[in-house]
């Protein structure tokens, strides 16, 4: 394999970082089976094509993109707090409304290329110019996204996010909303979860329509292979470890398809890695199927 | 301080399986009382519990309390001014959380929720002190997730942060039922002692009779979702565990026939 397949691996899985971040926080931290995330993520694909390919500012377009990312997953929170659906059900409501909502930004185009406009990958090359410059901007963003997010769940708000997930009995008597917390929780979840998306768009220069699909499996797949490679001591240690984990994945696909696999069976190997993972328990007795079940059809609703 | 007026509670309204879990009853409480509450199992004592702190609203009746009405409530704002303990140990803590976090979230109560920091190195200390006093060792653990701890630590810790925050109201819910007879004496001991707390009220579910007797300054029997019998003065004081297991099965046989 090539050095600059495994460069272009790392850049890829540094982006991914920050999904596998968003989805470590509903799955891990809130407790909850968000489905949302392959829809938000090309939520954010498109806003930050769209802005980009305007002529607008790059940067803007991330934050537009982090921003419908935080309206998806608002969207999900509410329709499980408000109208008792289940979490599962109403991410899955989401993901599929998404998609309409998705081709509606991008104009109706299930495809969006943005070739000639300028984003933060080509205004960083300029800056910095050597053959390093987008891996050095992806660690820079995900060095501060981390950063930024460690220091939230260490906040008052944050403490309150993580007991939500914990027990909520236990945060309702200690005088907290714990729906409000579901909704900031899954809100700032798909916002980070759209971010990647909008960096993604740029990275490559085209929003699909169709790339939301396995999204949520693969950040779950980096948190398993992340926490289960480089351990869940502290918080910044999980933290970092889900990030590496995305990165790990990344490069671990490249081998495989440098071995020869089809790019076709991606899917598939990303699947029967989670599988794998959920049945032996990697993912803590929480998340075995018996357990979402139960889950899935109790108080949650 | 607390005031109950006729409060009704219906589970399963309209179907086959209604049940009037409590029926029209009246109770009064100042600050500084100490209320220990038996009844056999179904007599409505967690259904009073749960109505007083709003995870169950009421069909009829008011609630007040320090004369506000807070029937209407939601459950978490009303948490504010109500400290409360489960039977099981596992729902007073986040689990996955370290000791002194599960204490900040506790101390927090009423506070708004912002992007300070959690948890600063003054509240540690705070938090350190106080622990000590519990006597079990936890403030040498703060930083261990509460998992960790067993039902007994756990439940000390979990009464410890229902009065931190100093409320007006404390629930406990047969809190020392899962513990072991070392333990669960421990936690009556820390129980009496908090509830001495300025202008604290507290009401306690119990199924062990001479813990209702031996503790706090009045008892009351419910059954079938009223209060049946009301001890307190001097005819509490006469009272035997004995006479009180009588008076309890007459009670039950009642509803019984």
């Amino acid at each position: 394999m090539t050095i600059d397949a495994i460069l272009g691996s790392v850049e890829l899985g540094l982006i991914y970082s920050i999904l596998a971040l968003g989805v470590f926080l509903s799955f891990r931290t809130l407790n909850t089976p968000d489905l949302t995330v392959d829809g938000s993520i090309v939520t954010g694909m498109a806003a930050s094509a769209m802005v980009c390919s305007a002529g607008g500012n790059p940067c803007l377009a991330l934050l537009a993109a982090f921003l419908v990312g935080c309206l998806a997953g608002s969207v999900t929170a509410l329709l499980n707090t408000k109208l008792g659906i289940q979490p599962l059900l109403a991410g899955i409501l989401v993901m599929l409304g998404s998609y309409s909502v998705n081709l509606r930004i991008m104009g109706g185009k299930s495809n969006i290329a943005i070739i000639k406009a300028d984003t933060v990958y080509k205004s960083f090359q300029e800056a910095v110019p050597t053959e390093y410059s987008s891996l050095i901007l992806g660690l820079i963003i995900l060095i501060a996204v981390t950063a930024a997010f460690y220091y939230f769940l260490r906040t008052r708000l944050g403490f309150a996010l993580r007991a939500t997930g914990d027990n909520e009995d236990m945060v309702r008597a200690s005088g907290i909303n714990s729906n409000a917390m579901r909704l900031i929780g899954l809100a700032l979840s798909n916002g980070m979860v759209g971010f990647a998306g909008g960096l993604l768009a740029q990275y490559q220069s085209v929003a699909d329509a169709g790339m939301g699909v396995g999204m949520v499996v693969i950040g779950l797949a980096s948190v398993i292979i992340g926490e289960a490679v480089f351990g869940t001591r502290s918080l910044l240690r999980r933290l970092i470890a889900v990030s590496l984990g995305a990165i790990l994945y990344r490069i671990v696909i490249a081998f495989a398809f440098n071995l020869g696999m089809p790019s076709t069976d991606l899917k598939l190997v990303s699947a029967v890695i989670v599988t794998i993972a959920l049945s032996t328990g990697m993912m803590g007795e929480k998340f075995s199927l018996p357990a979402l079940i139960r889950k899935g059809g109790g108080k949650n609703a | 301080m607390l005031k109950i007026e006729g409060i009704r509670k219906i589970f399963g309204k309209g179907t086959i399986n209604e049940k009037l879990a409590i029926d029209d009853l009246n109770l009064t409480a100042e600050a500084g009382d100490f209320i220990t509450i038996i009844g056999s199992n179904g007599a409505g004592k967690s259904t009073l519990m749960n109505c007083i702190s709003g995870v169950y609203g009421v069909d009829a009746g008011k609630i007040l309390l320090d004369g506000k009405d807070i029937t209407r409530q939601a459950e978490y704002k009303r948490s504010k001014y109500i400290g409360r303990v489960f039977q099981d140990p596992l729902k007073g803590t986040a689990f996955d959380m370290t000791i002194e976090e599960n204490l900040a979230i506790a101390s927090g109560k009423g506070k708004s929720l912002g992007l300070q920091l959690g948890l600063t190195r003054k509240e540690r200390e705070f938090f350190r002190e106080r622990l000590a006093l519990l006597d079990m060792g936890l403030e040498n653990r703060m930083k261990q997730k509460s998992k960790l701890l067993s039902g007994g630590q756990r439940q000390a810790l979990t009464l410890f942060m229902a009065v931190i925050s100093g409320p007006k109201l404390l629930l406990l819910d047969e809190h020392t039922a899962a513990l072991d007879p070392g333990a669960a004496k421990k936690v009556l001991a820390l129980t009496d002692e908090f509830s001495k707390s300025s202008g604290l009220c507290t009401l306690m579910i119990t199924h062990n009779m001479k813990a209702a007797l031996g503790h706090g300054n009045r008892t009351i029997l419910m059954n079938d979702g009223q209060i049946v019998m009301d001890l307190f003065g001097e005819e509490r004081k006469n009272m035997t565990v004995d006479r009180l297991v009588a008076q309890f099965e007459i009670e039950n046989d009642r509803m019984l026939l």
